[in-house]
């Protein structure tokens, strides 16, 4: 990187930087902790914003599973807590399908995609290319805070007399449409709609600050191919992001238009409830072809962090090389191109072009390849290492598990004509959810309870930890292990009661079993972000600035970096983040330049 | 109270965990933390190879128990073709799935660390990584090779002997329509819909085709054994689904777009009620596609009949056309009257759908 653009950035954030001792200069408490600016900060406001999300999301599935589980009996507590939705202490129709349709939501967008590359992207991207903030940090603030307003707009829309959105996270028109049609599609979709808007402004506002800080603001020493592989699946990210968010963007704001404004581009030859709707000429499935131009490359947008920050998890506690890095980084390219063309992969029956719908089973299974690659990468990684099981480790291990488990589903679901079968059943609910729910949710695990020490100078409670881990794990499995045969059998997804179907109601007593392991391992959540908030006050203090033996940037910090990250100069880099073992040594530091007769690789 | 009791067992289970976290901490403290983390590495390590072998264990107890309960024979040609696909991935994805969660798990337990072991520096093989590019790379080409293949049989254009019906969705539930003694299916709009005037689906009078199309609801849609059908789908109001599990056959129905999709019974119900020893056995319309709040219960149902019992069954059903036009119903006994002229050439829907 040229010394002018290091000078550049410097004064970017100039006023504290030249300042011997961050910190202790004065900030108001509503500077430091809420309208912040650094990025450390704002990583933590992603991070905690999002496990206020998850609880909630969570708690809607086990509401739900609730339905599932016990169909037609009375839970009174019920009826105490949500009044008419709850009637009788059954979840009314109406209820079930707007938790369903507020959990896929929250989960997808709320907490997988701004919890996680929210918090990872801005609170180790200048850590670890080695800078002293975000590009623009005011973008970053504001990222947040549109984020905090989609947020709001969310949850009012859970108080209005007519509820939530609830036609689906997917959103379809017409239903989602048509106010006649759903008591969800009166208020809550305008409300889903505006805040989903505001979502898409801050993660833009956030993808492209992303962006611009990895490819300019890199130390001295740090070419692209020295990045830390978490660093580069944040940035495949940020640019899927950002070219693929616009687009639901515009299916969001058109739904609007047909919804308030009479317009007609998804409504056509429609008769609702007795009455003849005026409009002709739309069509209801280009709305799925935008929404899938994000909501594929979306389950990426969720997956990468995860793969990368277990990637750099492995590699750090096998205390050996991550495996194939130039492999790792292609097969996240590739992964990338590939993830805007296979959309219509959810869409093999709703009318598509045959020999189109072949097009995309061959590049959704050619996906397939750079997974694979994955995979045998982060075994080759483990193989002969001196392998720690933190409870990072475990996590980023029960990642790599579930993702062969979910991946190998999707090889299924690709092939159009297995899907035809599969398609909308419970087979599609196991694979998304152990693919990318469960699997992200154990990479964000992994970077939170790495990453922990760094962000708050404490470790968080190791018994929990492992308790934490094991239990999810287990838990994991035997919820969506079993649902495959649910799907198998073709019962539909989103059905909330078998009992009159002669087909679907043979699985009463699994569905039993799935929902009391629910309810479990919800509690353990639980747990967590009771350890989480008990260790960030009570937590064993961090007594060296490198716990895990790593030999990233992010490490070379004081323990609590103040804003601008480092005392004094920012380190230079001599080597890439990945020389565990080598020559005999544990490991060596990326500012270490290249010793004289230290081997090649 | 039973509410009551989990909350309090959850709540003192919370408890408890989080005191013995708390002390397990102070112990690690005071025995020296480096000690009890070699002591948890060993634990943990243990738990992985014993999570893999249960979780081996429960792979097959939980196929044990559930194979009995899904998929059954195909009831349809295709349903068998979708079928062999299907056992042609488990096979290939199965073998991938033991050899991969049998090395993560194997390897994370072998390579715990240990004293004397060293770390071996390996970042990068070009063979290795080869290898396992291109052996993926050709199992994909063979389950994609395999899958079009059949795609292209299951969707292409149906038989010319097939017979044709309508099938339409609303919430919540499901009509049919049969195109007659022309075999043609008449033209609709949907402004012309209306239960008032006996035009359920919209069916526009001034096509003469429409005139023997018979129409069906609240009662099974009726197919023939070994007959080749083509259904014509739409919708009313949202998206709906026909969802045929035993036929393993799946369409979208959607408002303002005409979908089609074909397939041949291939046993009749009689024959199932016999085959699954279920006596309640019922050919099912599942509808699969998110619709509202009575989507769970969108049900309808299909009997497969031989070819003299539909004939039977189909004697008994009068075109909708007389139902709003009384006087046109020879029955009523009143002179025929010569069908509506129409100088257009009627362009039938079912052709126009594909
Ligand atoms: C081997 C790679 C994969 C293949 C071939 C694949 C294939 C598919 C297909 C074809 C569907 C549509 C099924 C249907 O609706 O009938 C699907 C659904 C889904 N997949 Fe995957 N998938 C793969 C990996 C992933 C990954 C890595 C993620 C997440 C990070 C993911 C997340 C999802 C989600 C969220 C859905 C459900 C969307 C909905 O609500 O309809 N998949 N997958
Ligand atoms: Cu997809
Ligand atoms: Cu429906």
């Amino acid at each position: 990187m040229s010394e002018a653009l290091h000078v550049h950035h410097d004064t970017a954030v100039g006023h504290d930087v030249h300042h011997d001792d961050h910190g202790h200069h004065h900030q108001s408490f509503i500077s430091k902790y809420i309208f912040s600016m650094d990025h450390k900060t704002i990583g933590k406001q992603f991070l905690i914003t999002g496990i206020v999300w998850a609880i909630i999301g969570g708690l809607f599935s086990v509401l739900f599973r609730l339905q599932l589980g016990f169909p037609g009996q009375s839970f009174p507590i019920l009826e105490t807590f949500f009044g008419h939705w709850a009637k009788g202490g059954t979840i009314q129709p109406e209820f079930y399908y707007a938790l369903v349709t507020m959990h896929g939501t929250v989960l997808v967008f709320f907490v997988l995609t701004a919890g996680l590359s929210g918090t990872f992207s801005n609170f180790l991207i200048p850590l670890q290319i080695g800078a002293r903030d975000m590009a623009s940090p005011l973008m970053n603030m504001l990222s947040y805070w549109f984020f905090f307003m989609a947020s709001i707009i969310m949850i009012s829309s859970l108080f209005i007399q007519t509820g939530p959105a609830s036609g689906g996270w997917t959103m379809y028109p017409p239903l989602s449409a048509l106010g006649q049609a759903s008591d969800g599609s009166k208020l809550g979709a305008d409300l889903w709609l505006i805040s989903m808007a505001l979502f898409i402004v801050s993660q833009l506002l956030a993808g492209l600050n992303y962006i611009s800080t990895i490819l300019n603001m890199r130390t001295k020493g740090m070419s692209m191919t020295r990045m830390p592989l978490t660093i580069w699946a944040l940035f495949f990210t940020a640019v899927l992001g950002v070219l693929s968010f616009p687009v639901l963007l515009s299916g969001a704001v058109l739904l609007l238009f047909d919804r308030n404004l009479g317009t007609s581009f998804f409504l056509s030859d429609i008769v609702v409830n007795g009455q003849i709707l005026p409009n002709e000429g739309g069509s209801a499935i280009l709305f799925q072809h935008l929404f899938w131009f994000l909501g594929h490359p979306e389950v990426y947008i969720i997956l990468l962090p995860a793969m990368g920050m277990c990637s750099e998890v492995l590699s750090v506690n096998s205390r050996k090389p991550i495996f194939g890095y130039m492999a790792m980084l292609g097969s996240m390219f590739a992964i990338a191109i590939l993830a805007f063309l296979v959309w219509a992969h959810h869409m093999f029956v709703t009318g598509l072009n045959p020999f189109l719908g072949s097009v995309f089973v061959l590049l959704t299974l050619l996906i397939a390849v750079p997974s694979a690659i994955k995979v045998f990468n982060w075994l080759t990684t483990l193989w002969r290492g001196n392998i720690r099981f933190t409870p990072a480790m475990l996590f980023a291990i029960g990642f790599v598990s579930l993702f062969i488990s979910g991946g190998l589903t999707g090889i299924f679901l690709g092939n159009s004509t297995i899907d035809i079968h599969l398609h909308d059943t419970m087979f599609v609910i196991a694979h998304f959810h152990i693919v990318m729910g469960v699997a992200s949710m154990f990479g964000m695990f992994a970077g939170i309870y790495h990453w922990f020490p760094k962000m708050f100078g404490r470790y968080l409670n190791n018994t929990l930890a492992y308790f934490h881990f094991w239990v999810t794990i287990i838990g994991a499995y035997l919820i969506f292990w079993p649902m495959h045969y649910e799907g198998l059998a073709g019962m539909p997804r989103r059905y909330l009661d078998k009992s009159i179907w002669v087909s679907f109601n043979q699985f009463g007593s699994l569905d039993q079993m799935i929902t009391i392991v629910t309810v479990i391992v919800f509690a353990v959540q639980l747990m967590f972000v009771f350890n989480f908030f008990y260790s960030i006050f009570k937590g064993r203090k961090v007594t060296s600035t490198n716990p895990w033996g790593a030999t990233t940037l992010e490490w070379t910090t004081p323990i609590l970096p103040g804003h601008g990250n480092w005392t004094g100069e920012i380190p230079e880099v001599h080597r890439w983040p990945y020389d565990y073992g080598k020559d005999g040594r544990e490991f060596i530091p990326q500012t270490e330049p290249i010793g004289a007769n230290e081997s090649k690789h | 109270m039973q509410t009551f009791f989990i909350v309090a067992i959850l709540a003192l289970g919370f408890l408890v965990t989080f005191q013995i976290a708390k002390a397990s901490e102070y112990v690690a403290v005071l025995r020296g933390e480096e000690k009890t983390r070699k002591q948890t590495n060993k634990i943990n390590a243990f738990m992985l190879l014993a999570f893999l072998v249960f979780g081996l264990i429960g792979v097959f107890y939980c196929n044990a128990t559930l194979k009995g309960k899904i998929l059954g024979e195909a009831a349809s040609d295709h349903g068998k073709n979708i079928d062999m696909m299907l056992y042609i991935t488990l096979a290939l994805t199965g073998v991938v799935f033991f050899i991969t969660q049998i090395a993560l798990f194997w390897f994370s337990f072998k390579y715990q660390e240990k004293e004397n072991r060293k770390a071996f520096y390996f970042p990068h093989n070009n063979k290795l990584e080869l290898i396992w590019t291109v052996i993926p790379a050709i199992t994909l080409t063979i389950l994609v090779g395999f899958g079009i293949f059949y795609w292209f049989k299951i969707t292409g254009e149906a038989p010319k002997d097939a017979m044709v019906v309508e099938v339409t969705g609303s919430q919540f539930k499901w009509e049919f329509r049969y195109p007659g003694k022309d075999n043609i299916l008449g033209k609709k709009y949907f402004k012309q819909i209306s239960d008032a005037n006996n035009n359920p689906l919209g069916q526009i009078w001034d096509d003469p085709a429409n005139h023997d199309d018979i129409y069906v609801a609240g009662e099974p849609l009726h197919l023939i054994v070994n007959k080749p059908v083509k259904m014509v789908i739409g919708a009313k109001d949202v998206i709906h689904d026909v969802g045929l599990v035993h036929f393993r056959m799946k369409m979208d129905a959607v408002p303002g777009m005409p979908t089609t999709m074909w397939f041949t019974p291939t046993k009749t119900s009689k024959q199932m009620k016999e085959e699954t020893n279920n006596p309640n056995f019922v050919y099912e319309i599942s509808c699969d596609q998110m619709c509202g709040k009575g989507h769970w219960s969108m049900r309808g149902e299909i009997v497969v009949e031989t070819q003299a019992e539909y004939d039977a069954w189909m004697a008994t059903k009068k075109p909708k056309y007389w139902a709003a036009f009384p006087d046109k119903d020879p029955s009523a006994k009143q002179p025929a009257a010569a069908p509506v002229a129409d100088t257009t050439k009627p362009e039938p829907v079912a052709m126009l759908a594909k």
